[in-house]
């Protein structure tokens, strides 16, 4: 799905909010961002900077759990992603198949377009 | 049974029963985090954001959740295509349908093992865990060994379980840390095709919803 293409509704065109439409595909390879807030953050060091592909678009869109464990405003409601990383590029030397793979869920403001 | 001195055996007192043991005396001192739990959990009471009876009703909640909950949704899914095919798009929707409640905001994907693929679960971060189908975690689950080592040496944790990945089929570790938690779904046994489904159910344990073992039928080779 497109970012912000008309719903293919009886409707249409329907113009979706920003961020209502996931910003990422599936298939689609990215990276994960390289930043070390202060607090703890649910995604783990181990994965920061590393290459990813979607594999599912999570739904339904939720609130940036960063911003609400805070306890700051996270009204902004985004999409979280099943991502694919191989385990060899995670780690280097890794011993087993070259096809094991890791699954992890990372919220959109943490994943960058490559 | 050898006592300390000063604890006393009180088997000097008429108290109904013969055998001796240590006298009922104060707990070791509670912890750092236990004392943290317990002030937050009082300031939380005594400014009325929660109440005493919501904790109490919490644990009723996470109590009625165990393994056998998951047993019944995986041995409906062999039996069931149509359930299978419901629970694997979906797999909170379809563990309602057995009327199994999500009490969070949690979604549930649930992995099937294939003679392709095997899935392992694993938080990192924490313990993030499918409780509302499977109950509260193990400890191992919980400890860093295991946090640490299942993403980065899947294969070596699996064999400390007994369970060896032949190298054509591919693992997939699945790291839950935010709103999605993971269910195993096993590959079911051969050997198994009279089973009912309550038979089925009898079969599947923690271990293999969590996916560090197969499910194995008593008595025959794994």
């Amino acid at each position: 799905m497109s970012k912000g293409s008309p719903a293919q509704t009886p409707f249409a065109p329907i113009v979706e909010a920003e961020g209502e439409a996931p910003a990422f595909a599936v298939g689609e390879r990215v990276r994960i961002s390289v930043r070390f807030p202060v607090g703890h953050y649910r995604v783990p060091h181990y994965v920061r900077g590393k290459q990813a592909v979607i594999e599912k678009v999570i739904e339904p869109p939720a609130v940036n759990n960063e911003e609400e464990g805070f306890g700051r405003n996270a009204g902004s409601k985004r999409h979280y992603y099943r991502v694919a990383i191989p385990l060899g590029e995670l780690w280097a030397g890794y011993a087993g198949s070259p096809k094991d793979g890791l699954r992890i869920e990372v919220f959109e403001a943490w994943l960058e377009r490559i | 049974m050898s006592m300390a001195p000063n604890q006393g055996t009180h088997d000097d007192h008429d108290d109904g029963h013969a055998h001796d043991h240590a006298g009922v005396v104060d707990d070791v001192m509670p912890g750092y985090f236990e004392i943290m739990e317990t002030a937050v959990r009082e300031l939380l009471v005594e400014k009325q954001l929660i109440g005493a009876g919501e904790i109490r009703r919490q644990i009723e909640v996470l109590d009625s959740r165990t393994p056998a909950l998951g047993a019944k949704v995986v041995a409906r899914a062999w039996v069931d295509p149509g359930f299978r095919a419901r629970l694997l798009a979906n797999g909170r929707a379809a563990c309602e349908e057995l009327g199994i409640s999500f009490y969070d905001d949690t979604g549930l994907i649930v992995l099937e093992n294939t003679d392709k693929v095997h899935n392992l679960i694993v938080c990192t971060l924490c313990s993030c865990y499918p409780r509302p189908v499977l109950g509260l975690p193990p400890d191992w689950y919980k400890l860093k060994p295991y946090r640490a080592r299942a993403v980065v040496q899947p294969r070596a944790v699996l064999a400390e379980f007994g369970t060896i990945i032949p190298d054509d089929v591919e693992i997939r570790v699945s790291d839950s840390t935010a709103q999605v938690r993971y269910l195993v779904l096993p590959r079911r046994p051969a050997g198994t095709e009279s089973f009912d489904e309550d038979e089925l159910a009898a079969l599947v344990t923690r271990d293999a919803m969590i996916g560090v073992v197969p499910v194995s039928v008593p008595g025959s080779a794994p």
